[in-house]
């Protein structure tokens, strides 16, 4: 396919808008995290590299790095294998399955915040219908034990409908006929999965695994609202941490500093999913 | 109406040239057909004319007037695609009426044409349809017709009946040829089947690996190829080609398979190797001897209709003929072959050029 | 696998997506005594008190209008800018082309919380806090990488042919683009739509940054920082929730089609 002209200017408000918003500042993040600067006493120093030097000494950001990478692994894994089975299960064709498809997304549509608050009162140690209907009485957002593995649950209630809907098209995508030869040189439905199924469903698995790895490490929403990053910081993410140094205690230059080490982690993971994805493609 | 001429075009997409050294006019109202096999290039030669492709070297004018740096909405072109290039969101008689709301013509005066054009090559019914609706034969119409309704100096069309069936390909042939005799626009044709060319042009350039093989009538292509390219891709089946040697220079003595020939050449062969050419359908294969004629042996015959193709083994060379029906010659068969000298073609061994 | 097994499967799957929500909707219609009694279950006295609440107690409304006005815009605009951009990378010919398309893909990577210092700094010197204006451009941007990704792939699929008539019919590449290559992709643009306001709907922290009033709250703020006298009024926040998915439903209901195959567009085919 040759292109006949030159269509440069249509990309240009595209690309001007991009670089201003987030090119720009990205650089500007970059500049922030070498600074000393309290927003409000309006103090601007410039100190090297000595807030990456605190940064690595900084218990709490470990603290916050290990729960980011607990919260990634397990939510992806969970997301993906519930995903998994809700897309397997929708891969069939059933009276109502449009209707099915269309509740499953409903998760995935309401704003995060609103998933929050709802869970929040369901974890309710008093009077959360969780904790009635389990017949216990844990304190599930305020347990140092418990408060990762409920907000970990909510958000995978809430994302798996996106890994299912992904995988759903990529089982679709699947010739028919190759289950049927499978099943004629006689393999069990176990063996299918193994040898078809899976191996031909790797591309769409590993586009999902980017998005939501990427997503899972970025977490904010959920956890802030729903726990506050407590207790203890126990649940406390990268995110969370650099925003509260950013917009708590208004050390814009340590919490840039955060937020640059996350931009950093999010890079490389990207890195990884693509030298996977191109090397899986030759 | 316009002239078009070439001056050293060249097109070059990164490292590949697609059209070496184009020097060229088509005359103003000219019928003027490029053929050639797919992907020599000639889809690019219209898409240059049109404006849609920059030249990587040269100048294309119309009427003397440069148009390298025309946009194409300016150059007052008109192009039937391949595939039509309906809008599909449009009926046809907005399809048609395209062109002319883009040049900001009132909506009467666009109606009024717009029915005209229609009239003129019977689609009136079709006016309020959709393409997805149309066949090819009507859809192609379509295509035409919007062509048409601009009146525009230059008609450049791309295989437009390469996507229709036999029969009606040959109806839209002679249709083609009755518009351009009335509206006398210079059109520009592209096609891969030589047959649809010789038809419908004027003149004819035969391209190849970027090159004019060969610009002339469809007669000087046919009767007279400039080399054995040309010769072999014009007509159809293809010519019969021959290797021979020079046995003497002085008089010109050929040894053509064991038959000895004394052409009229008008180049003197450089080397003693050369190649003969003659066209299946100057052959003729027959139980009754004539003068001058050669045995064979029959391989395959192919009906034709009112005659039929045979092939047969010369000396272990195979040669295609013609044969009456009535005759009846059967593969196995020994007959004779009519070798008419006149109608031979002499080709240059090494550079492929006719002698 | 046997039809009632089939069957059953499909409920626990309805079931867990739905039941959170439904048990939200209950919650809803509980008055405040109720909402504090175990066990903890159907409402003996339903009421919509909460409903009412929420809108007189609180400038819910006025929330529910910036979020509409900021995903409108958002929307609008990103349609407007990516459909361009889209329209010259599927069709004309761009330098740097896959370099331009890796660094659209690559800012979709970003993590938000990268750029909410800088973006801060700029908008609280640009007078910009507190105001739609700053949600919208933010959002546009952070939206493009779907719209163009989408849009992309929805033109590359209308023939080349088509634009060329186009262009020798006497468009310019602009009216090409809008008189033909638009109508021909409106499935892909209403798609985009229904993503892009959906993404700017639920967004979460530019909005808690960037706002810091009703002026320009919306409504994913209004609900994490839903006032509460001396405690959390549960029943009020269950029915703003409420009044907040409805629309969401409806847009999932309606569309879920569309939805699926913007979604699905780069993982499956890119």
């Amino acid at each position: 396919m040759k292109e006949i002209e030159s269509g440069n200017r249509f990309v240009v408000p595209a690309l001007l808008l991009l670089s201003l918003v987030t090119v720009y500042p990205l650089i500007y993040v970059f500049y922030l995290s070498l600074q000393r600067r309290l927003l409000i006493f309006d103090i601007s120093r410039f100190v090297g590299l000595d807030n990456y030097i605190f940064l690595l000494r900084d218990d709490r950001f470990w603290n916050a790095m290990k729960n980011t990478a607990y919260f990634t692994v397990v939510s992806v894994s969970l997301e993906l294998l519930f995903g998994l089975s809700i897309a397997l299960l929708l891969n069939r064709q059933f009276r109502f399955r449009g209707l099915v498809r269309a509740i499953v997304l409903i998760p995935w549509a309401i704003p995060t915040v609103v998933s929050a608050r709802m869970w929040e009162w369901i974890y309710n140690t008093d009077f959360g219908i969780l904790n009635y209907l389990l017949g216990t009485e844990i304190n599930w957002l305020g347990s140092p034990s418990w408060a990762m593995n409920a907000a970990i649950f909510m958000d995978v209630w809430k994302t798996t409908p996106f890994v299912a809907i992904l995988l759903t098209a990529g089982l679709q995508i699947i010739p028919r006929d190759l289950y049927q030869a499978a099943m004629i040189d006689g393999a069990g439905s176990w063996a299918v999965f193994r040898k078809i199924t899976l191996p031909l469903l790797k591309p769409v698995i590993l586009v999902v695994l980017i998005f939501r790895t990427l997503d899972a490490f970025r977490v904010f929403d959920a956890v802030y609202v729903l726990t506050g990053g407590g207790p203890a910081n126990t649940t406390e993410t990268l995110s969370i941490y650099a925003y509260k140094v950013l917009f708590q205690t208004l050390q814009f230059g340590y919490g840039s500093t955060l937020s640059v080490i996350v931009f950093l982690c999010t890079g490389g993971i990207s890195l990884f999913y693509v030298k996977l994805l191109s090397r899986g493609m030759k | 109406m316009a002239e078009i001429r070439f001056e050293n075009v060249k097109k070059r997409f990164k490292d590949i040239v697609v059209i070496e050294e184009l020097n060229l006019t088509i005359k103003d109202g000219e019928f003027f057909t490029f053929v050639g096999p797919s992907g020599c290039g000639k889809s690019t030669i219209l898409n240059m004319i049109a404006g849609l492709e920059p030249l990587t070297e040269g100048k294309i004018y119309f009427d003397g007037v440069v148009m390298n740096d025309v946009q194409p909405k300016d150059r007052d072109v008109a192009m039937v695609f391949q595939s039509y290039a309906l809008y599909p969101h449009m009926t046809v008689y907005e399809n048609i009426a395209f062109p002319l709301r883009m040049k900001k013509i009132k909506a009467d005066v666009i109606d009024k044409e717009v029915r005209r054009v229609a009239s003129v090559i019977g689609i009136e019914e079709l006016l309020h349809r959709k393409p997805a609706s149309l066949s090819g034969g009507q859809r192609q119409r379509v295509a035409l017709g919007r062509a048409i309704i601009r009146k525009p100096r230059v008609f450049l069309m791309d295989e437009p009946l390469s996507n229709l069936d036999a029969r009606l390909r040959i109806e839209m042939r002679a249709e083609l040829k009755k518009l351009h005799r009335e509206l006398k626009i210079t059109t520009v044709y592209v096609t891969h089947d030589q047959a649809e060319a010789m038809s419908l042009s004027d003149r004819i350039a035969v391209l190849y690996g970027g090159k004019i093989q060969q610009c002339g009538t469809p007669y000087e292509v046919y009767l007279r190829p400039a080399n054995i390219f040309v010769a072999g891709f014009i007509g159809s089946p293809p010519m019969n080609f021959i290797p021979a040697y020079v046995r003497s220079y002085e008089p010109i003595e050929i040894d053509c398979n064991g038959l000895i020939l004394s052409p009229s050449l008008e180049k003197v062969p450089q080397r003693d190797k050369v190649i003969i050419g003659i066209r299946p359908e100057d052959i003729k294969v027959s139980f009754e001897k004539s003068e001058r004629c050669i045995e064979v042996s029959v391989l395959l015959s192919e009906p034709a209709g009112s005659f039929n193709w045979v092939d047969v083994i010369w000396n272990d060379t195979k040669i295609k003929g013609t044969a009456a029906l009535r005759e009846e010659i059967n593969p196995g068969d020994k007959a004779f072959m009519e070798f008419p000298e006149d109608k031979i073609v002499i080709f240059d061994e090494e550079t492929g050029r006719r002698l | 696998m046997k039809r009632s097994g089939f069957y059953l499967l499909v409920g626990i799957v309805i079931f867990y997506c739905l039941a959170p929500l439904i048990w939200q909707f209950i919650t809803s219609l509980k008055p405040d005594y109720e909402l504090t009694m175990i066990p903890p279950v159907l409402p003996k006295n339903p009421t919509t008190d909460h409903y009412i609440s929420v809108f007189k107690g609180h400038p819910f409304l006025r929330i529910i209008l910036n979020s509409t006005v900021v995903a409108t815009s958002t929307t609008l605009l990103s349609l407007a800018i990516g459909s361009l951009a889209a329209f010259g990378l599927a069709k004309l010919r761009i330098g740097y082309k896959t370099l331009i398309l890796g660094f659209i893909l690559s800012v979709s990577m970003f993590p938000p919380i990268a750029t909410v210092s800088p973006l801060y700094i700029i908008i609280r010197g640009l007078g910009l806090r507190d105001t739609w204006w700053a949600l919208i451009i933010t959002y546009t941007t952070f939206s493009l990488p779907l719209s163009i990704w989408i849009l992309v792939n929805f033109f590359r699929e209308i023939p080349d042919e088509i634009y060329r008539a186009a262009r020798i019919d006497g468009c310019t590449k602009f009216q090409a683009f809008y008189r033909i290559m638009l109508p021909l992709s409106a499935p892909g643009i209403f798609t985009t739509a229904i993503l892009v306001f959906i993404f700017s709907w639920n967004e979460f922290l530019f909005a808690l940054t960037f706002t810091s009033t009703t002026a320009s709250r919306t409504i994913p703020v209004g609900i994490a920082l839903f006032p509460g006298l001396h405690e959390v009024p549960w029943g009020d926040i269950a029915a703003a929730s409420v009044v907040v998915t409805i629309p969401l439903i409806v847009l999932v209901f309606a569309f879920q089609r569309r939805i699926i195959e913007g979604l699905t567009a780069g993982a499956v085919k890119g």
